[in-house]
């Protein structure tokens, strides 16, 4: 078991320095922006205007930044829940049962 | 890998749209079918389809210098198998469409094909053969995970150079210039999404073990030994 914790704590710490390390390496050399808007801008140098407009957009920074949270939260407490539940439904069975029975 | 709202000319719009929109019904099919033959994927089904929601909200920088966001469809795709994630896929897109403004209605279409579509086959096809070839279950999902990152993005890059093809270089040209935007950024991203895979299949291979027992992820076994886990 404490094996495995060490392995996850590894894991953990490998993804964390992923994205942790571009950003203290460089020194605040680049700015970041999303590849997404690098696209666009590419394709508007070359002339296209777009042609539709979103339905809705988010009216500052603020509230899209609120509203991307949101969809993290909605995905990471549905998430939680159902791995809180799985590990709660092996607990039950363990302690109904001796954990070498079938 | 958002194309973003009115970036795609009128008939690349619908001729993606058009392209996406049977693996969207036959997902759709495929999330019901399990739900009804099998009410305790639900769980499982939830877990899915949250992962996506989760890695998909969050933009992550990278070594380029420009930041971009995971897709989370790979593990979907390895538990309940791509179809699945079609339709999953396809609602994170549209929940992003409509609320955020990230991605759009009329490259709904090509967002679908990239990010629901060609993503989960493609991480589920380099699981299926990490396993045949011999590995167990978390190296097969840290390269499920990976590549179903990767391979969004390259088809995103492909998209946008079929719709804007260089003046000099052409297609070619064009789609060397997006994945110099898209899939460098995204090398890294793709391996913390593998290694969050990881993360989260060794969680499901302790507490869901009946689950990932019954569609085929571990094989049954009658002593689960802790060296078996991985397998």
């Amino acid at each position: 078991m404490s094996r495995g914790r060490l392995v996850t704590a590894l894991l953990v710490l490998a993804v964390v320095a992923l994205f942790a390390l571009p950003l203290a390496l460089d020194g605040g050399a680049s700015e970041y922006a999303g590849t997404d808007s690098a696209a666009t801008a590419a394709i508007e140098e070359s002339g296209y205007t777009p042609w539709f407009e979103s339905v809705f957009s988010p009216s500052s920074a603020e509230v899209e930044s609120g509203l991307f949270a949101l969809q993290a939260a909605l995905g990471g407490g549905v998430l939680g829940y159902v791995l809180g539940r799985l590990r709660g439904r092996r607990a039950a069975r363990e302690q109904a049962a001796p954990p070498d029975a079938p | 890998m958002h194309i973003a709202e009115g970036f795609l000319p009128a008939p690349h719009a619908v001729g993606w749209t058009v392209a996406a929109a049977p693996f969207v019904v036959h997902g759709a099919r495929a999330v019901v079918r399990e739900v009804r033959e099998h009410p305790e994927s639900t769980l499982l089904l939830g877990a899915a389809g949250a992962f996506t929601f989760v890695l998909s909200a969050i933009k992550l920088p990278s070594v380029t210098g420009s930041s971009s966001h995971p897709t989370g469809t790979g593990a979907g795709a390895v538990l309940f198998r791509p179809p699945v994630m079609a339709l999953l896929g396809t609602v994170v897109l549209l929940f992003q469409a409509l609320l955020l403004a990230h991605g759009g209605l009329t490259t709904l279409g090509a967002n679908a094909f990239a990010f629901a579509v060609v993503g989960p086959w493609a991480g589920y096809g380099a699981y299926r053969l990490t396993r045949a070839l011999g590995a167990g279950l978390l190296p097969g999902v840290f390269v499920a995970l990976a590549l179903a990152d990767l391979a969004t993005y390259v088809t995103t890059s492909l998209q946008l150079a079929l719709a804007f093809p260089d003046a000099a270089s052409g297609v070619l040209g064009a789609a060397g210039k997006f994945l110099g935007v898209f899939a460098l950024t995204q090398v890294p991203l793709a391996v913390g999404e593998g290694l969050l895979g990881v993360l989260l299949f060794r969680v499901l291979t302790v507490n869901a073990r009946p689950e990932l027992e019954r569609l085929g992820v571990l094989r049954p076994a009658a002593a689960a030994e802790p060296a078996e886990e991985a397998r």
